[in-house]
């Protein structure tokens, strides 16, 4: 009894404010998505289902569409590179790994905003990657490159890799050395080894991660307006264009708590398929 | 095969260091230029951080936004982390799970709840605000860290000192809280540099009032180049280097960010 009387004293603050900053914001945010729009910009309480129904319009059909096949390619090629790339970063001995660590966690800290900022450099016409090509006379002048949906696929990748590297690292640096071994023993080159053994047994993982790097990946913000053109914004674009240069909030509401539910629901089925594999291997 | 190995990490490497290398290349740019290789050579862009009031105040709105909103992320991080590891109750494991939901989610959602949220309480635009909902959208890295610290403590050590009298107040003291002190720290760095570098929730909330570096950057942008924004972002990168690459040095990287200690 004394015990719960004190683990309930020390959970009062942390619980008061989650509930005070993190509930009460959500719960707001979930009212508003019922209320119905007035003309004059504000809204009134109501229980109307139009907001969400706004979304089956074509227009936010085809946005929905873009920025959930835009995630599904960055996953795709961020866990495609960053597999491999983490199983080797996991075999180096680990004094070695960490200026590696260093340098990725740097750059997943990045803003979005430099992110976006330094690609639309490296793709421009003065600073950028055509010069070198023109350098190496692979190219009779400079081209700039951006914006458009190469430049956005690059910088979205770029900003999702070191995020995918630190989802996978930790299953990756607990993987059973033997496997490999053993694969080897039996005469599979490292390359056979690789697919055939280490690429299986971390099927959980890479579902997993590309669970994760989804979801990352639906919320960018910044860089579809860097690095893209209008027809290229995200669902998060929209969001707050709505909520801020529409000021249509209950609409900005609802495109919200789909999301929510969809990242939401996505991130715990996920979950619950790796604890349940955890319970029986 | 070593080699192989070798030239495809060399590679990702490259490309993960391009635009960063271009960035600080045009940052030296004698005039005010995007040219790489820069022309001539001059560290101005630099001072001009500091010289022009507008960047200036930039920096330490972001500045004091991080520190606060850090320390603000790790005082809820520490009661809950500790609570989960001396009591497991489910309140506590609740607790853990909400305070780990909003970091994983798009900030797009969170940036509008708080958008509406400080609206109607008639803070909308303050730096309170920033700070809180800064504070708040960070807990899952302190959480997460502070977490790992108490799970590395050998029980035989609590249980010495309750053997020897001490009460749990005591206990937490003398022996819990200077084991997980070092967690406690990464987790604040973490969240620190996060909030440095948090564009939407910050814009979200307080976008035309508290103008921080990446809300300066952004914007300037828009109205064209200037090789300040080069040299905040080289800034930025030698920040998050630093803050890092003390954590390496000082701490164990690869336990924090999940692979099993040593001796486990």
């Amino acid at each position: 009894m004394r015990a719960y009387g004190r683990s309930t004293l020390v959970l009062a603050y942390p619980a008061l404010v989650l509930g005070m900053f993190l509930l009460v914001p959500f719960g707001i945010m979930a009212a508003l998505s019922v209320f119905r729009r007035v003309p004059a910009g504000t809204f009134e309480p109501a229980m109307v289902p139009d907001n969400y129904l706004n979304l089956l319009t074509p227009f936010f059909l085809d946005r929905i569409g873009f920025t959930l096949g835009l995630s599904a390619a960055v996953a795709v090629v961020c866990v495609a590179l960053g597999f491999p790339f983490t199983y080797l970063l996991t075999r180096l001995p680990r004094r070695r790994q960490v200026p590696w660590l260093v340098f990725l966690l740097a750059v997943l800290a990045l803003s979005e905003v430099i992110v976006g900022f330094a690609w639309s450099v490296l793709l421009s016409r003065t600073a950028g990657l055509s010069n070198l090509l023109v350098w190496l006379g692979l190219l009779s002048q400079p081209e700039s490159w951006a914006p458009g949906l190469t430049a956005m696929m690059l910088g979205l990748c770029y900003l999702a890799f070191p995020y995918t590297v630190l989802v996978l690292y930790p299953s990756l640096s607990r993987l059973d050395p033997s496997y490999l071994e053993a694969a080897r023993t039996l005469g599979a080159s490292p390359l056979r080894g690789f697919f055939g053994v280490i690429v299986p047994v971390s099927r959980p993982a890479i579902l997993a991660t590309l669970v994760m790097v989804f979801v990352f990946a639906l919320g960018a913000y910044v860089l579809p307006q860097l690095l893209g053109r209008p027809q290229h914004w995200t669902l998060a674009v929209h969001i707050t264009d709505q909520a801020l240069s529409r000021s249509n909030v209950p609409a900005a509401a609802a495109m919200s708590i789909t999301l929510l539910l969809a990242s939401l629901a996505l991130v715990l089925v996920t979950a619950a398929l790796g604890n349940r594999r955890k319970e029986q291997p | 095969m070593r080699a192989l190995a070798g030239i495809f990490m060399g590679l990702i490497g490259l490309v993960l260091a391009a635009p960063l290398a271009v960035v600080a290349g045009i940052s030296l740019n004698q005039r005010k230029m995007m040219l790489f290789p820069p022309q001539g050579l001059s560290f101005q862009w630099y001072g001009e951080l500091f010289r022009d009031e507008g960047w200036r105040n930039a920096m330490l709105n972001s500045l004091s936004l991080a520190l606060c909103a850090a320390l603000f992320a790790t005082s809820i991080a520490l009661p809950i982390a500790y609570a989960v590891w001396r009591w497991n109750s489910r309140f506590a494991r609740a607790l853990h799970a909400m305070g780990s939901t909003p970091f994983i989610l798009p900030p797009v959602i969170t940036a509008l709840g708080f958008l509406v949220f400080w609206t109607m309480s008639g803070f909308y635009g303050s730096f309170g605000a920033v700070v809180i909902s800064h504070g708040i959208f960070l807990v899952t890295l302190p959480l997460i860290t502070v977490s790992l610290g108490f799970a590395g403590i050998d029980p035989a050590y609590t249980e010495a000192a309750a053997t020897l009298g001490a009460d749990d107040r005591t206990v937490f003291r003398t022996v819990v809280l200077p084991m997980v002190l070092p967690y406690v720290v990464s987790g604040f760095v973490f969240a620190f540099v996060i909030s440095l570098n948090e564009y939407i929730i910050s814009y979200m909330v307080a976008g035309f009032t508290v103008e921080t570096l990446p809300i300066k950057v952004f914007n300037s942008i828009r109205y064209g180049y200037t090789p300040v924004m080069a040299a905040v972002s080289v800034v930025f990168i030698l920040v998050a280097l630093v803050a890092f690459g003390l954590v390496g040095r000082f701490g164990d990287l690869p336990r924090l960010l999940g692979a099993w200690a040593p001796k486990d």
